[in-house]
């Protein structure tokens, strides 16, 4: 690909914004290791920013009740079991027992079956079908993405032994090049001077161009209220110095909140122990300011590769190649204009 | 403990994180598992097999810690030649009594003091009377011989050393399900971690009392921690984490029928008609060890109830105190509520109808009262049983005819009301009121001050003697506010005591006097109130302190964090290593120091040696650290005190689907049981029909929720986290019940049935006990009819048996069938249960408690398989079962 990756050197993107002199940038790394799936931070989160429930539904997704980052959630716990080793147990947690294959055909269809609306758009929507899962369930079925199976479903195995249950607190990536801010017509989406990019309730009209403009799929309009919504990373208290709510809350450090050089920094330490202690899978998402999207301002450990999680594994800052479409459609445009100018010139009269 | 104690758990991480080895037994795998190094699974109810197992790698080993262990405890000393073990009587000790299914204790007693266990232990059972031993050991009188070499055939050490013989790897993988490496592994990071250096903390939360073995299962992990010298040092012990704020402040200043403040007990009938049987029943004259002032504090609790009343001529109104006279416990008294013995009935802050085991018992007795009052922060299933219960559908409560009047009085939350909470590791901190109640909510205080206020002014004037008690009463408590609210810190200044003349408060309880010039509520909190100053308010960060962090809140008694910490020090009172120096013995300056208030007579040298009849504290030894023991010793074995026996044994729980591979007697022969027809039993081999039952349920918490749900699936952002009823089940189990995930099960058990969504996960998985397959399902016992999230409660699966030392219900494990689909509803469902009863050979029939043979010929195992093949079982699913055992 000869297209080069960085889209822009790293700056400040407060800086970069229009604020001078700003404040270091703020974030947040999370780090999973540590997570123990309390959904602490999903609480306090919609405690302190009156965010509305989610709806009271049963997924089914281990004890995952949220389902994905909506206008409604803006934090949320993913739980992933999964019959694969976690790096730090020195044994597997069922060997030894009597276990047998795994879950059934039917079991596995109604899992399926059971995503329902949360209300919100794009939230996650019913399965229309549950037949394909079941008949992944059946036997295994390589369709070159990993995760393809139902969490803990996948491989064929006469007794299940190995077993882990991660989990990860995701978040609004609040990116270096923020595409959702760029596409906003109406400046409610805008930069602040930590940083960070929030949305303004007062000010948004629910165009919903920033929907499908989130690398991540972060952003989400409210159903009955059509304005978007999401993480503003505690705006109002960090500008008071206090620290956002869910990283406040979480009793493991697995939300940490501070200056993002000094994050960075820290997120490094810790993977290089956790490689030490064998745990060699652990990795960072969304650290480096090379990626599609200059970086993100909220970045995470994760143990597996990002699509474990339900994350895009090469996120791009999707307002990218606008310049380039509009200088390409801006070129045909003038072509046409010559070519009809042309037409009429070249007319006999 | 991530699921319930996830802000706990926090140190966990830490701990984790700084390297140490997580180690997770349970019966599924939680969020605990998924961040421990290793996991282990576990039959529910086989845990003193499993501990058992670790005693016996620690003797056979000869791994503990011999300098420890023949200083501290009473392994050295001798029993006497009349104690006969489970192992010589197929499950039973010596001296049972099969008719009153109770102990007599005399053959237990060390050598020489046969004499000590004469006491009616069917009535300890009865009156709970084994709580009493929270703060001090039972009583055991004078010297006992003793062999320090540990070889006499019947010291302590080597009777533990033949009572655990045959808990081996393997028979630990028989009877739990743990395989042998597994087991291993724990055994020896245990062992490891336990040294002059390092220390093995113990931590349980109190699920595992929940079992009619409850208390011989905590005994089992005391017996490893002092074996491996984990006990009154830092960083050892067995700590309890609490279903909810300020439990250990319940028993402390109690809320049991049994127990008065400081562990007092409530005067029985007949073993306490005078202030002077009463007094002498604590304090055990000729008694060594610190009991020996109970008479102080009983007659300043009397003085903090009674003031000017209680005089040293009428015995200070002792005879105003209510009187024992057999069970009063909760689930005795719900059998009389249902028999219609009790009229009115306080619920503060609990919710029978969902958190207690046998919810239809519960809610069937509530529904055949006068009056119920339920002070609560919503309105719970306890207090609308009547019109909305499962009890209502069936025909069994008639909403129109329901005789109960429910009295529902909103309550104040802990942050609408000051007060202080009482930890696990007794530390007292204060909280502050930080807003203030809505509308009528009113906080306990308020209410019990006020209710006392009226009946009071109510009774005033009268001369019937039966109201003296009332009208004696010292109720002048300050109140303020525009709700008269009374001072809480005034309540705490009670219960520190003062001295009468001056109100100087007592800073510690040495001070108490038993002629009535000092007055104190709660012996053992003497000293929190030190000084005329709050010491549970105090809130001084940890680094501007040492690490042991004595003026952060208040711990009794006297401000101690570790029990027994002279235990921390060698016998000559040296610490036992530089990174363990706790408490020492300062010898220049002739007293004991270190960074914690030491546990011990502050100047009472390590070489102190007693008279022969020395009494009370003088009784003590320099180097006995176990100072509320009547020997000065930690008991491995125990010679009274527990009622169910000297030593841990593994009793299959109450309801098993397998026979007891260690002993005939399959259960605690010592259990509490209420054979009524409303409390059948499931039957467990050797009785027949065990198969009706074949699945083992257990039930616990998520985080999400709280308790039985009345804080939680109120609040609408803790209900969509959690919000629908549900139970855990393996592939396995779900292919073998056709179970599909999220969809519909029922769970059936003698006494009811609940339908809940099936969750089908690999976090569960089967095991392999005695060759056979045995499936677990898992409930949350947080739901109930009420609140923005309903389903069904999964207590209602329970009976009632209990521990007989404690009366604590077996509600962590069961047996159940397991169905597909929805339950049967309305009348159809007593059919339906009838229909299980009948197959399961229930009708008018309970389990028998003894199934011991004593001769030695064990009775043979499981019964005649079950023929009758009833509505909905089908013989394709039992034979599916079986082929795989």
């Amino acid at each position: 690909m000869a297209e080069p990756r960085r889209t822009t050197a790293p700056v400040n993107p407060a800086e970069q914004a229009g604020h001078v002199d700003p404040p270091p940038r703020m974030g947040f790394f999370t780090d999973t290791s540590v997570c123990i799936g309390c959904k602490a931070c999903e609480v306090a989160c919609k405690e302190w920013n009156l965010v509305p429930e989610s709806g009271l539904d049963l997924l089914g997704m281990s004890y995952d009740n949220t389902g994905a980052l909506t206008a409604n959630s803006w934090r949320h716990v993913a739980f992933v079991e999964q019959a694969r080793p976690a790096g730090w147990q020195s044994s597997p947690p069922m060997a030894g027992t009597p276990s047998g294959p795994p879950i059934t055909r039917a079991t596995a269809e109604a899992a399926a079956g059971t995503a329902v609306d949360q209300g919100t758009r794009p939230g996650v929507l019913p399965a229309p079908d549950p037949a394909p899962a079941g008949a992944m369930a059946a036997g295994s079925q390589f369709l070159g993405m990993p995760g393809t199976g139902l969490p803990g479903r996948d491989a064929e195995r006469d007794g299940r032994t190995d077993l882990r249950w991660l989990m990860m607190s995701d978040v609004c990536k609040h990116c270096t090049h923020a595409a959702c801010l760029d596409v906003c017509p109406t400046g409610s989406l805008f930069r602040t001077e930590f940083g960070t990019v929030v949305v303004q309730e007062d000010i948004c009209n629910g165009c919903g161009y920033c929907v499908p403009a989130c690398p991540y799929g972060v952003i989400d309009q409210r159903s009955g209220d059509g304005r978007a919504w999401k993480c503003t990373l505690c705006y109002d208290r960090i500008g008071a110095g206090r620290m956002p709510a869910c990283a406040q809350a979480c009793p493991t450090e697995s939300i940490q909140y501070g200056e993002l050089d000094e994050l960075r920094d820290r997120a490094r330490a810790r993977v290089d122990r956790l490689h030490a202690d064998g745990v060699p899978e652990a990795r960072l998402y969304g650290h480096d300011p090379d990626d599609g999207v200059g970086g993100d301002g909220a970045f995470f450990l994760l143990l597996d590769e990002p699509e474990v999680y339900g994350l895009p594994p090469d996120p791009v800052v999707t307002t990218r190649d606008l310049p380039r479409m509009w200088r390409r459609a801006g070129l045909a445009a003038l072509t046409m204009t010559a070519a009809v100018v042309a037409a009429f010139v070249g007319r006999p009269s | 403990m991530a699921e319930a104690h996830p802000v706990g758990f926090q140190w966990v991480m830490e701990a984790k994180r700084r390297g140490a080895k997580v180690i997770h037994v349970d019966p599924r795998f939680t969020r605990t598992s998924a961040l421990a190094d290793s996991y282990v699974p576990i039959r529910a109810g086989t845990d003193i097999a499993f501990l058992g197992g670790i005693v016996r790698h620690i003797l056979e080993n000869e791994l503990d810690f011999r300098e420890y262990v023949v200083a501290y405890t009473n392994a050295a000393t001798i029993v006497t030649d009349e104690f006969r073990d489970t192992e010589d009587l197929d499950g039973l000790f010596s001296g049972y009594d099969p008719d009153r299914t109770s102990y007599d204790q005399r053959s237990w007693q060390y050598a020489g003091h046969e004499t000590n266990g004469q006491v009616d232990t069917a009535t300890e059972r009865d009156t709970a009377a084994g709580l009493r031993h929270e703060s001090h050991g039972p009583p055991v009188a004078g010297q006992a011989q003793r062999d320090e070499t540990l070889q006499h055939p019947r010291c302590v050490y080597q009777i533990l050393k033949r009572h655990y013989a045959r808990y081996t790897p393997e028979m630990v993988e028989r009877v739990c399900g743990v395989p042998r490496e597994k087991f291993q592994e724990v055994a020896d990071a245990w062992v490891a971690n336990s040294t002059r250096d390092r220390t093995t903390m113990l931590v349980y939360s109190v699920g595992w009392t929940q079992h009619s073995v409850g208390v011989q299962y905590i005994r089992t992990g005391a017996i490893i921690q002092l074996l491996l010298g984990n006990i009154g040092r830092p960083g050892g012990g067995v700590l309890a984490l609490r279903g909810h704020a300020s439990i250990q402040g319940s028993t402390d200043i109690p809320t049991l029928f049994n127990l008065l403040p400081g562990y007092l007990p409530m005067p029985n009938h007949a073993q306490h008609p005078t202030f002077e049987d009463w007094c002498t029943s604590i304090q055990h004259p000729g008694q060594k060890g610190f009991w020996g002032n109970a008479r102080a504090y009983a007659v300043n609790l009397l003085k903090a109830y009674w003031g000017a009343a209680a005089t040293p001529e009428n015995d200070f109104c002792y005879d105003y105190m209510p009187r024992m006279t057999g069970d009063h416990g909760t689930y005795q008294t719900v059998f009389n509520m249902i028999d219609g013995k009790v009229k009115g009935y306080f619920l503060l802050g609990q919710n029978p109808a969902v958190g207690s085991a046998h919810g239809r018992a519960q809610r069937l007795g509530m529904a055949n009262l006068d009056w119920l009052v339920v002070r609560d922060l919503f309105m719970i299933e306890s207090a609308t049983f009547w019109k909305d219960s499962r009890e209502v559908e069936t025909g069994e409560i008639a909403p129109e005819r329901c005789r109960t009047e429910v009295f529902f009085l909103p309550a104040a939350s802990h942050v609408e009301k000051p007060g202080s909470f009482t930890q696990t590791q007794r530390l007292l901190q204060w909280r502050e009121k930080a807003v203030e109640a809505p509308g009528d909510c009113r906080s306990e205080l308020w209410f019990s001050y006020h209710l006392g206020r009226i009946v009071r002014s109510k009774l005033a004037g009268s001369t019937r003697p039966r109201d003296r008690a009332l009208l004696d009463l010292a109720w002048d408590y300050p109140t303020e506010g525009p709700h008269a609210e009374p001072d809480a810190e005034a309540v705490l200044r009670e219960i520190n005591g003062y001295e009468i003349a001056t109100r100087r408060p007592l800073a510690s309880y040495v001070e108490m006097k038993p002629d009535g010039s000092t007055l104190g509520g709660c012996w053992i909190y003497t000293g929190v109130f030190a000084d005329g100053v709050n010491q549970a308010a105090r809130r001084k960060p940890g680094g501007e302190q040492n690490w042991v962090a004595l003026e952060w809140g208040w711990a009794w008694p006297l401000n101690r964090r570790i029990l027994y910490n002279r235990a921390s020090a060698d016998p000559e009172g040296r610490p036992w290593s530089d990174r363990k120096r706790y408490v020492w013995w300062d010898a220049e300056r002739g007293e004991w120091t270190g960074y914690d208030v030491p546990d011990f007579e502050k100047t009472k040298p390590p070489t102190y040696r007693p008279a022969q009849d020395a009494v009370g504290v003088a009784g003590i030894a320099g180097d006995d650290p176990f100072i509320m023991q009547g020997d000065g010793k930690a008991w491995l074995y125990a010679p009274s005190g527990a009622l169910d026996g000297p030593l841990p044994t593994h009793y299959e729980p109450v309801e098993s689907p397998v026979r007891n591979p260690l002993y005939g007697q399959q259960a605690n022969p010592t259990r509490k049981v209420y054979e009524r027809p409303d409390n059948p039993t499931n039957p467990s081999p050797p009785e027949p029909h065990a198969d009706v039952f074949p699945y083992v349920f257990t039930v616990s918490r998520l985080t999400e929720h709280h308790t039985a749900g009345g804080m939680s699936r109120t609040v609408r952002h803790l209900a969509e986290l959690q919000p629908e009823m549900f139970v855990e089940v393996a592939p396995e189990l779900a292919v073998e019940r056709g179970l599909t995930h999220l969809g519909w099960a029922h769970l059936v058990t003698s006494r009811g049935v609940i339908e809940a969504k099936v969750m089908v996960t690999d976090r569960l998985t089967p095991l392999r006990i005695e060759g056979r397959i045995i499936h677990q399902v898992w409930l949350p016992y947080h739901f109930g009819s009420a609140g923005l999230v309903t389903g069904e409660p999964a207590n209602d699966l329970f009976g009632a048996t209990l521990d007989p030392n404690v009366l604590i219900q077996e509600s962590k494990v069961g047996t159940c069938d397991v169905r597909p689909g929805r339950r049967p509803t309305g009348p159809d469902l007593l059919d339906y249960l009838a229909d299980y009863r009948r197959r399961a050979g229930l009708d008018g029939h309970h389990p028998p408690i003894v199934t011991a043979d004593r001769d030695g010929t064990r009775p043979a195992d499981d019964g005649a398989p079950d023929d009758e093949t009833g509505p909905g079982r089908q013989r394709t699913d039992r034979d599916s079962h079986e082929r795989e055992g």
